[in-house]
């Protein structure tokens, strides 16, 4: 198997027609403690009509990376410190700020995971989405309502009509994430980050909001970033899944591939931590340990101290992300044993 | 909404009734002769005395002189001075004036105030924002009588920009510079309280979502961030008309304005009882509708507020 550095990171030979790329990204967090090095070389694409699964721990870095490509980073303290954000092949870390406001909305769209704090609590949801209509579009008021109505219907909001003039603190949370999802699609975006939408819901509530997602996006066929910490989610709705941890892409592979041959010990732990019918009554399996602290991590491999595997290189050597096999890539130093191990 | 409304109209009555009543007794029941220099040298003859007692029931308990007056407050009678003068008469005249010059004052307080709170509350640590923190510092430390005897003196004597006092006609022209001082301190506080709710408001989640939608960013802050920054501010605006009005009394000595606050001061020394009490009662209602008017935009300018 040869060893190959993966497209776009370096790049060069990226295969055209890539609709998002992040490429090496870093960030960091500056406080009066010190650096928090939070991205360190981020690299990950998503394609038209095609779901990427962003997976990692709460502080991991992939909510942090989404805010870079929407360019609503809190900064200070946060600040880009390398790498590039191509939308259509274009970086827009290098766009001028009128340039970056109209990618927003209309390229990529944002779903936030509260939606109570994440909409306005002293507008109408109906006015929330209609002023896309109105200000992005130049629509007069009848018809941005009427729009907006179109939207909230299509999000299967029952009575959209008069849920229109609602405030968000008058709807259930799973009719706000469901509003959310129609005020973020309501510019018709190409792509669309989805940060953690499902987790502030009830499990029941969770499956609807995952299935209406799956199926917006693929009748739009746009491209999805969904940010979540739980693998469940993500086996339904995801193509591929990008494994983050301590603001770095661990694994890159199709869901199939991954949840079958995991390349990485963290996502193989991650696996083992579902909890499984088959073993009811037993202990969970937890990965031991604690995720590094960003403003020292660990040199070398920034998993060793808690892998089960590791050997005195893991501590010395970070492992690029390298490519095995087609479309896979994993940056472990026994990447390779562990995935022809049986 | 109705029904709400109906309470707190209905609490405003006892709320009216015990502060008149203070008022009255806190007024009425100032030691010595009510009549003690009211008619010159020789005393008041014993007629008049006779006629004021009666008329205000002297001789009877507090409670009985309370009940009576407020039994002729609501038919508009407040009274008349000891010279004969309807208080009524007296108050119609001064509080238009007090009236004028607080209006100037809260919009004073609220353009200036309201606009540096904005700038320094996105901006925070920078030039205009360290310029606006001592400035409001200066303003809420310096006593109003300092701010207007040094602006009338500088604008009004040395470089002569300004009439050093406002002439009988209230011009508006006339009253920027008392607005200014009468709302100088309150403008001081509404400026420091829009800095930090913007500056609160401006990490919030839904500016955040604003922003991601794609809006210039003139709407996020102007519509979104301000909508909600705006509501510790209006409490603060609309308590101030009366506290303002209440306060005048510096600002109407300083500038001879013929207002309220001169009246009241010039009651007291007088012991025009009737008097002080009669304005004063006014006053006491213009705080509370000015409470009650606050708390309707409360719940306008908050949805999840509710009237119950």
């Amino acid at each position: 198997m040869s060893e190959q550095s993966v497209p776009g990171a370096d790049g060069s030979g990226r295969p055209a027609g890539r609709l998002l790329e992040v490429d090496d990204l870093r960030v960091e967090f500056r406080t009066r403690d010190g650096v928090a090095k939070v991205i360190n070389g981020v690299t990950y694409h998503v394609n038209a009509g095609e779901t990427l699964a962003v997976l990692g721990e709460s502080g991991s870095g992939k909510s942090v990376t989404a805010q870079t490509i929407m360019g609503i980073l809190d900064t200070p303290p946060g600040f880009v410190t390398g790498g590039q954000v191509r939308f259509h092949g274009k970086d827009m870390l290098k766009m001028s700020a009128e340039q970056r406001r109209r990618i927003r909305g209309e390229g990529i769209a944002m779903i936030f995971q509260d939606s109570l704090s994440a909409l306005n609590p002293v507008f109408t949801v109906g006015f929330q989405i209609a002023e896309q209509f109105r200000i992005r579009r130049g629509m007069s008021r009848a018809d941005a309502k009427k729009r907006s109505i179109e939207m909230l219907d299509q999000v299967k909001i029952p009575n959209a009509k008069g849920r229109y003039s609602n405030y968000p603190h008058q709807f259930s949370g799973g009719m706000r994430q469901r509003a959310m999802i129609a005020m973020s699609l309501a510019l018709d975006p190409e792509v669309l980050i989805a940060d953690e939408p499902t987790t502030a819901l009830d499990v029941t509530v969770q499956a609807q909001i995952m299935d209406l997602l799956g199926e917006l996006q693929r009748e739009r066929r746009m491209g999805m970033i969904l940010i979540t910490h739980d693998l469940g989610v993500v086996a339904d709705v995801a193509d591929r899944i990008a494994v983050m941890y301590a603001g770095r892409i661990v694994e890159e592979a199709d869901v199939y591939e991954l949840y079958a041959k995991p390349a990485h010990p963290y996502t193989l732990g991650l696996l083992n931590s579902i909890p499984r019918m088959d073993e009811k009554g037993q202990e969970l399996r937890t990965i031991k340990g604690l995720p590094p602290n960003l403003m020292n991590i660990p040199p070398g491999c920034p998993f060793n101290p808690r892998c089960p595997m590791a050997q005195p290189v893991c501590r010395e050597k970070v492992p690029p992300l390298l490519q095995i096999g087609s479309g896979r890539a994993s940056a472990c130093h026994f990447a390779e044993e562990l995935v022809s191990r049986d | 909404m109705g029904r709400y409304l109906l309470r707190r109209l209905l609490q405003l009555v006892p709320v009216f009734i015990g502060t008149t009543f203070l008022i009255y007794w806190l007024v009425w029941k100032v030691p010595g002769d009510p009549f003690a220099g009211k008619c010159g040298d020789r005393g008041c003859p014993d007629n008049f005395r006779a006629m004021m007692t009666e008329k205000y029931h002297l001789d009877q308990s507090i409670w009985v002189q309370y009940a009576s007056y407020m039994k002729n407050l609501f038919q508009g009678d407040f009274g008349i001075t000891y010279s004969g003068r309807e208080i009524s008469d007296i108050i119609m005249t001064s509080y238009p004036n007090t009236l004028k010059l607080a209006v100037v004052a809260l919009t004073i307080e609220a353009v200036i105030g309201l606009g540096a709170g904005v700038l320094t509350g996105l901006r925070r640590n920078g030039f205009l924002d360290n310029l606006v923190l001592i400035s409001t510092l200066f303003l809420i430390a310096l006593p109003v009588f300092v701010i207007g005897f040094l602006l009338q003196w500088l604008l009004g004597v040395k470089w002569g920009i300004i009439h050093p006092t406002v002439s009988g006609e209230m011009r508006m022209s006339e009253l920027i510079v008392p607005g200014f001082v009468l709302g100088s301190a309150s403008m001081a506080y509404i400026a420091r309280v829009a800095r930090t709710s913007i500056a609160e408001n401006r990490r919030a989640d839904y500016v955040r979502t604003a922003i991601a939608k794609g809006l210039p960013m003139r709407r996020v802050v102007g519509v979104h961030l301000l909508r909600n920054s705006l509501i510790p501010v209006v409490t603060l605006l609309g308590t101030d008309l009366g506290a303002l009005m209440g306060g005048a009394i510096i600002t109407e000595g300083i500038f001879g304005i013929n207002g309220i606050g001169r009246q009241v001061l010039r009651s007291i020394v007088t012991k025009e009882s009737a008097t002080v009490v009669g304005i004063v009662v006014v006053l006491v209602l213009v705080y509370l509708v000015m409470n009650l008017l606050v708390d309707l935009l409360y719940a306008a300018l908050d949805p999840r507020i509710r009237y119950e």
